[in-house]
């Protein structure tokens, strides 16, 4: 589709042709060195793989991403731009995906930025590097699912901090569904059908399974979905609202 | 050609625009008119494709918007209000960005972005940020994107808003030269800038169309049209006013307002027939000491005030002034 790749290419280079781009790609290489190596216990684990390092993204994405959807709808209504873009010959769809598409490719570079994480423990150990790569492609999915819930978010409102505190929240809820203790009081309070559900939907879990190793074809699915799912509601909110 | 037929939308319980029907030609400039909140964005939200209506259709050369966005969005170049344009970017930035989505074919992106950058006189900040640009520059980029692909189509809202009064006389003339052949929508509050520019006038009120005519028809219709204002010198003639009123073809005389400068009489002609002659020659056999005098040609605001506020006369909105 010529609008995705046209709206694709000029978002990105407003993250690049503004100090949003390197400010974001700092911070994100900052925390997540510190993060692992650091509070990750890496040197204490005595073990050449990079589990810690994976293990802080939930946390990390539920700070940063909500930071980078925020503007992804919110700045177009503030400014106005909205109606200049949507007056394009491009769709609805294209316009929406284009954007996501942009932040997502960006949180990519960001990941592959990480990989000097990678190539530390090649030189100290022998990880299993199958692993290593899966833990990439499970953490980029979950980039994904947090950056749609974001857009989502964004498209709701022309207040930029609005959207990202609500995504915030919503982020969290996703990441906190799987997490044991949440689950011990669901199981207390639901049906063991809602606790499934809730299981189910939770990121972290399906973000576990993925970065052990394990390429289930339903957690690719599961996120997928979601994505598309999340980014389909985004463009009817848009089209609902636009007008206000 | 843009038809708009039996369009309405409504927001909440505004009415924004209400059964409107409406017909542009190829050449035709038409500036819409009426006062804040008649339906002159909203109507132009819905022709861009931005909103979509409740209710009726609109064809932009032919295709209906509703079931082709795509090819009806792809005929028309559109200025939004206020001209809102991403800060960060370039006018050249910019430009290719608008001319990749609307697909210009890459080998003349090139030369259709100096085009535009050409015509609205952008070369000096081609390649400044957008955000640091002044009102008037903005405004000519918002133009600039909207004329790039040479469109059919135009739809300018509030080309002119914000501008000194020499970017809004170059406007004006850009507009003046790209309206052979194309169809060309602009919404104004400056009454006079229609005369300027359109070839027809519509005034919108509450969502409906009042009037669509020659901005001269408009002019035409107030009752100052065609009446004859003559101011004296010094102290008025006592006997001015009853050798006036007696003409044949004169209707009535009213003493001029002191807003208008006091100092004389207005003469309303009967049935519209031209008075200034036979005035003249009254003026001449009785040596009044006359300083100006000339032919009122109508005034815009006051028929703008009768068309979008009915029932209210001249002198009860100033009253209310």
């Amino acid at each position: 589709m010529r609008g995705t790749f046209v709206v694709l290419k000029r978002e990105l280079g407003a993250y690049f042709g503004t100090p949003v781009a390197y400010v974001f790609l700092i911070i994100f290489l900052v925390l997540s060195g510190y993060l692992t190596w650091n509070l990750g216990q890496f040197y204490e684990l005595g073990q050449a793989d990079l589990r810690p390092f994976f293990a802080i993204h939930p946390l990390l994405y539920l700070a940063l991403i909500p930071a980078l959807s925020m503007r992804l709808w919110a700045e177009e209504r503030r400014s106005g731009t909205i109606e200049s873009l949507l007056t394009l010959p491009i769709t609805m769809g294209g316009a929406v995906l284009g954007k996501f598409l942009a932040a997502w490719i960006f949180i990519g570079v960001a990941l592959l930025l990480t990989t000097t994480n990678w190539f530390s423990v090649l030189y100290l150990g022998e990880p299993d590097n199958g692993v290593i790569l899966a833990g990439y492609l499970g953490s980029f999915l979950m980039a994904g699912a947090y950056l749609a819930i974001g857009s989502l978010v964004s498209s709701f409102t022309k207040n930029q901090v609005i959207a990202f505190v609500v995504s915030l929240v919503v982020c969290l809820l996703f990441y906190l569904a799987g997490q044991p203790g949440v689950m011990d009081f669901a199981k207390g309070v639901l049906p063991d059908v809602a606790v499934e559900w809730v299981r189910s939907l939770s990121l972290y879990t399906h973000f576990q399974a993925i970065a052990r190793g394990v390429l289930d074809l339903r957690d690719l699915v599961f996120f997928l979905s979601l994505i598309g799912l999340l980014l389909f509601a985004n463009a009817v909110v848009i089209d609902q609202t636009k007008a206000r | 050609m843009i038809e708009i037929q039996h369009l309405s939308k409504r927001f909440g319980n505004l009415q924004a625009v209400d059964d409107l029907n409406l017909t542009v030609l190829p050449g035709e400039v038409l500036g819409f008119l009426g006062p804040n909140g008649a339906g002159k964005s909203t109507t132009m939200k819905m022709v861009t494709g931005f909103l979509q209506p409740d209710a009726g259709r609109i064809l932009v050369m032919g295709h209906d918007l509703a079931k082709d966005p795509i090819a009806a969005k792809a005929c028309m170049g559109y200025l939004p209000e206020g001209a809102p344009l991403y800060p960060d970017m370039t006018p050249t930035s910019l430009l290719r960005f608008v001319a990749a989505a609307r697909n210009i074919p890459s080998a003349q992106r090139a030369s259709a972005i100096d085009r535009a950058i050409g015509l609205l006189e952008l070369e000096a900040v081609r390649d400044q940020r957008i955000e640091t640009l002044s009102k008037g520059f903005k405004r000519r980029v918002g133009l600039a994107q909207a004329i790039l692909h040479d469109p059919d189509v135009l739809i300018l809202d509030e080309p002119t808003d914000g501008l000194d009064p020499n970017q809004k006389e170059q406007v004006r003339d850009l507009i003046r030269s790209m309206a052979k052949g194309k169809v060309i929508i602009l919404s104004t509050h400056i009454l006079e800038e229609v005369e300027a520019v359109c070839s027809r006038a519509a005034i919108l009120s509450e969502g409906r169309l009042r009037f669509n005519g020659l901005p001269s028809e408009l002019r035409e219709r107030s009752r100052f049209a065609g009446s004859v204002e003559v101011r004296f010198e010094g102290d008025l003639p006592t006997e001015a006013f009853d050798v006036l009123s007696s003409l044949a073809n004169v209707a009535l005389v009213e003493a001029l307002a002191a807003e208008e400068g006091g100092q004389g009489w207005r003469v309303f002609p009967a049935n519209g027939q031209p008075i200034l002659f036979e005035v003249t020659d009254h003026v001449r056999s009785h040596r009044w000491k006359v300083r100006d005098m000339h032919v009122d040609r109508g005034r815009l605001d006051d028929v703008f005030r009768e068309i979008t506020r009915p029932g209210e006369t001249a002198n009860q909105a100033q009253q209310k002034a």
